[in-house]
């Protein structure tokens, strides 16, 4: 092989390691070396656009980097915990105007600062930073939308346990689904309280030996006990008590939510959550085992998380409209394949699917989850 | 609750602790990638180019691994979808035969609040002569409704169509047709699955895995220096395969002649792609004699010789005949059928591999051949061949075809262009 064909292969290998970059050819990646006494940049200017600082970290002391406006109090952009020797991107659209750079070596303080300026480059730019409006308003509404779905689980819980330990089973049954799509709404939320997870909403396969299981789908095979094998059902008492630890852990749930606060990036995550849910455990109907409600738990996934891209849509057509566009498309194509398994106010059990419909549905999820995974990153930009 | 349950804990809860000791454990996990990298970094990198007047993966020399996949376009994509993903596709495939991430920011770089776009398994590896060959397949034409989805049934050529049912197949749509198929090949696994999966993932929302197929185990050479491999019955295989080498033969056998049609021309230079999914009956085959397989195959299983004499190279001498008059080379064998004398002349490109999907539940192996092999027109250089092969190949009791396709394959791709532009135009 000839040498200058070695050298651009090699080029090649290394670029899909990731090594070290140093600044490119256009200006817009530059580099940072951040030790524990100085910040130094390949460039003090950038011609305006998106943005790469490769920060590493060559001191011994965990550090930050940040990008302030003018003024030196707002943050444009940041990236923490930075821990010796390792080496993260920032990437921001930075319009034109003077900044400040800083690395802040052991997290405190003001940082080693000095000027930074993005020059004119006369392509467009999309908003950097200032969105704080945005951001307010979709958080607000976010920990509104939760407060709103925990109080109607809560209510529906109280519904169904009565029903349940007054031996009323049809009732019981047909409160279950509905009253668990509040859950299935905020299903990341509720998840991230990792002590009640295991006891609400624990599948029987995800316990290990030995250990209690309680919960929705507990109450679940005792009420659809079909396809379980000599199954003895239920005591009266026993069912009080699964009953009550039920209702006492949804209240916990309620309380705890009260006053819970959102980031842009948790609201974003947990709406791509909610799709991973609908991909590993709904769509191949492993969530409702025994009462085949899987449906509604899809639909309850996808509806979280359409409402949490909703909070967010302003926001992320200011940054990135295409990627909007396309989670807007996906969504409506994803909730037209839905829509034909409805059933009444419903939805047909999850084994009259088939393998086709699966796959379709399966399909459809895929499609609008590539996107939507992209969103966090896009709307913190 | 699943287990993907604790990433999401540790991103959403309003306690931070744990999110943090994560991050700066992926940190250290990437720069630990960057140093190996770096210290790994030696100047020979096995590529083939991917530009050129035929697409790659075809004459060149066989790699000795397969991912081999099937699309679907999804029902609801449209023609500017389908344009779409074959830009993609082309870019991604540019950047990855040449040792490059898939996308053009790479798996350790960029936004870290953005999942990267390449999913990072190379990092470090060889590209080990990745070759991705993008066919087209019938139904991309006329969907098995008839429907022209693209606005391309004028521009489907008269060959491609789904292969007949021959005798004995027992095909599964799990392993058989598909809009679009994609065969990546190298001499790493690692970087073949790692090519199909970034596919896959740029494909989401517009193209569906319908099926794939890993393969191991070179089945046949396609050039004159590679050793000739051997397959799981213990034969070695695709002794008479054409080579790169022979340019003649090549040119007469695996590339399409032009059609003289404007509305097929995009074809013109390019070739088709015969896939068969060939499930071997492993265990009945070694129950039987060396006598038994010999005759079988027509070859001697030590050296590949044909039974009338000589090394795995010399021609067979049909004529040659043994005691009692009867011909050493048994006129049923695979080697006097699947014989270029008995088959109008027709030579195959074979570029097969050997695959074992695990096993099955009577604990049999699930192993067999994936055939694939590059013809100029499989009317004429596909079809013919397996009907007699299906009817009469002594062979054919051991063998059960399971999975088949067939897809025209573009011509190769010039900078700038994207895989099948002309189709288009």
């Amino acid at each position: 092989m000839p040498a200058a064909a070695a050298m651009l292969l090699l080029a090649g290998c290394t670029d899909n390691a990731a090594a070290p970059r140093s600044a490119t050819a256009d200006g817009r990646t530059l580099s940072v070396q951040a030790s524990d006494a100085a910040c130094t940049l390949s460039a003090t200017s950038a011609p305006s656009g998106t943005l790469t600082f490769t920060v590493t970290n060559t001191g011994s002391q965990v550090t930050e980097f940040y990008l302030l406006a003018a003024d030196g109090l707002r943050i444009v952009a940041e990236v923490e915990n930075i821990g010796p020797g390792i080496t993260r991107d920032l990437v921001l659209s930075a319009p034109a105007g003077d900044y400040i750079s800083a690395c802040k070596p052991g997290m405190v303080g003001d940082g080693i600062r000095a000027p930074f300026t993005v020059t004119d480059s006369g392509e467009p730019v999309g908003p950097g930073g200032g969105d704080a409006e945005l951001v307010e308003a979709a958080t607000t509404a976010y920990g509104s939308y939760v407060r709103d779905q925990v109080d109607q689980l809560l209510a529906g819980t109280k519904e169904f346990v009565a029903a349940y330990t007054a031996g009323k089973d049809d009732d019981a049954r047909a409160l279950y689904a509905p009253t668990r799509v509040h859950w299935e709404r905020i299903e990341p939320v509720a998840e991230s309280f990792g002590d009640l997870d295991p006891k609400m909403d624990a599948r029987e396969a995800d316990l290990a030996e030995g250990e209690k299981w309680t919960g929705w789908h507990r109450i679940e095979k005792d009420l659809w006990p079909q396809r379980a094998k000599n199954y003895t059902p239920l005591t009266t008492a026993q069912r009080r008590t699964y009953a009550e630890d039920l209702l006492a852990n949804t209240q916990t749930l309620w309380d705890r939510t009260r006053d819970l606060t959102y980031t842009v990036d948790a609201i974003a995550n947990g709406a791509k959550g909610l799709l991973d849910e609908v991909a590993t455990g709904k769509v191949t109907g492993e969530e409702e085992y025994w009462s085949r409600t899987d449906l509604w738990d899809f639909q309850a996934n996808v509806d979280g998380a359409r409402v949490a891209w909703q909070g967010l849509h302003e926001l992320l057509e200011r940054k990135d409209a295409a990627l909007d566009a396309r989670i807007a498309t996906r969504f409506a194509e994803l909730q037209a394949l839905l829509d034909r398994t409805k059933s009444g106010e419903g939805f047909v059990p999850y084994d009259t699917l088939g393998k086709a419909q699966v796959k379709e549905l399966s399909d459809a999820v895929n499609a609008l989850s590539e996107p939507l995974s992209k969103m966090a990153g896009a709307v913190l930009s | 609750m699943t287990a993907s349950g604790l990433s999401r804990r540790g991103l959403i809860a309003s306690a931070g602790a744990g999110a943090a000791v994560a991050l700066a454990g992926a940190g250290a996990m990437a720069a630990t990638g960057r140093a190996q990298a770096a210290a790994d970094a030696e100047p020979l990198l096995h590529t083939v180019p991917f530009h050129g007047d035929r697409q790659a993966g075809i004459t060149t020399a066989a790699q000795d691994r397969l991912h081999f996949a099937a699309f679907d376009l999804l029902a609801s994509a449209t023609r500017d979808d389908l344009v779409g993903l074959l830009q993609d596709w082309t870019a991604a495939a540019a950047r990855m035969t040449q040792g490059l991430g898939a996308g053009p920011v790479g798996p350790l770089t960029g936004n870290y609040d953005a999942p990267p776009d390449d999913t990072g398994e190379a990092i470090g590896l060889d590209p080990a002569n990745l070759t991705i060959t993008f066919g087209f397949g019938p139904t991309l034409f006329r969907d098995a409704a008839g429907t022209d989805r693209f606005g391309l049934a004028g521009r489907q050529p008269a060959a491609l169509t789904r292969l007949p049912h021959f005798p004995g197949d027992a095909l599964v749509a799990s392993a058989s047709d598909g809009d679009l198929c994609v065969q990546a090949c190298s001499d790493d696994p690692q970087v073949a699955v790692h090519a199909i999966r970034n596919l896959t993932r740029i494909a989401f929302g517009r193209a569906a895995i319908r099926w794939s197929q890993l393969g191991f185990g070179r089945t046949s050479s396609t050039a004159r220096d590679q050793v000739t491999p051997r397959n799981l019955f213990g034969f070695k295989d695709g002794t008479a395969s054409l080579r790169a080498e022979d340019t003649a033969g090549i040119d007469a056998h695996v590339w399409t002649a032009p059609s003289g049609n404007p509305g097929t021309a995009w074809l013109d230079g390019g070739s088709y792609l015969v896939a068969r999914k060939i499930a071997m009956h492993i265990e009945t085959w070694d129950r039987g004699s060396l006598r038994e397989q010999e005759q079988i195959i027509g070859r001697t299983k030590a050296e590949g010789a044909p039974l009338s004499g000589g090394g795995e190279f010399t021609a067979a001498d049909f004529g040659l005949a043994g005691r009692g008059g009867a011909p050493l080379i048994d006129p049923h064998s695979h080697l006097a059928m699947a014989h270029p004398d008995r088959n109008h002349g027709v030579q195959l490109l074979r570029r097969g591999y050997n695959y074992v999907d695990g096993s099955n539940q009577l604990g049999r192996l699930s192993a067999g051949l994936f055939f694939i092999a590059f013809v100029t027109d499989p009317t004429t250089h596909y079809i013919p061949m397996q009907t007699a092969l299906a009817a009469n190949d002594l062979l054919s009791e051991y063998l059960q075809h399971v999975g088949s396709g067939l897809w025209a394959v573009p011509p190769g791709v010039r900078e700038g262009q994207f895989v099948g532009q002309a189709l288009f135009t």
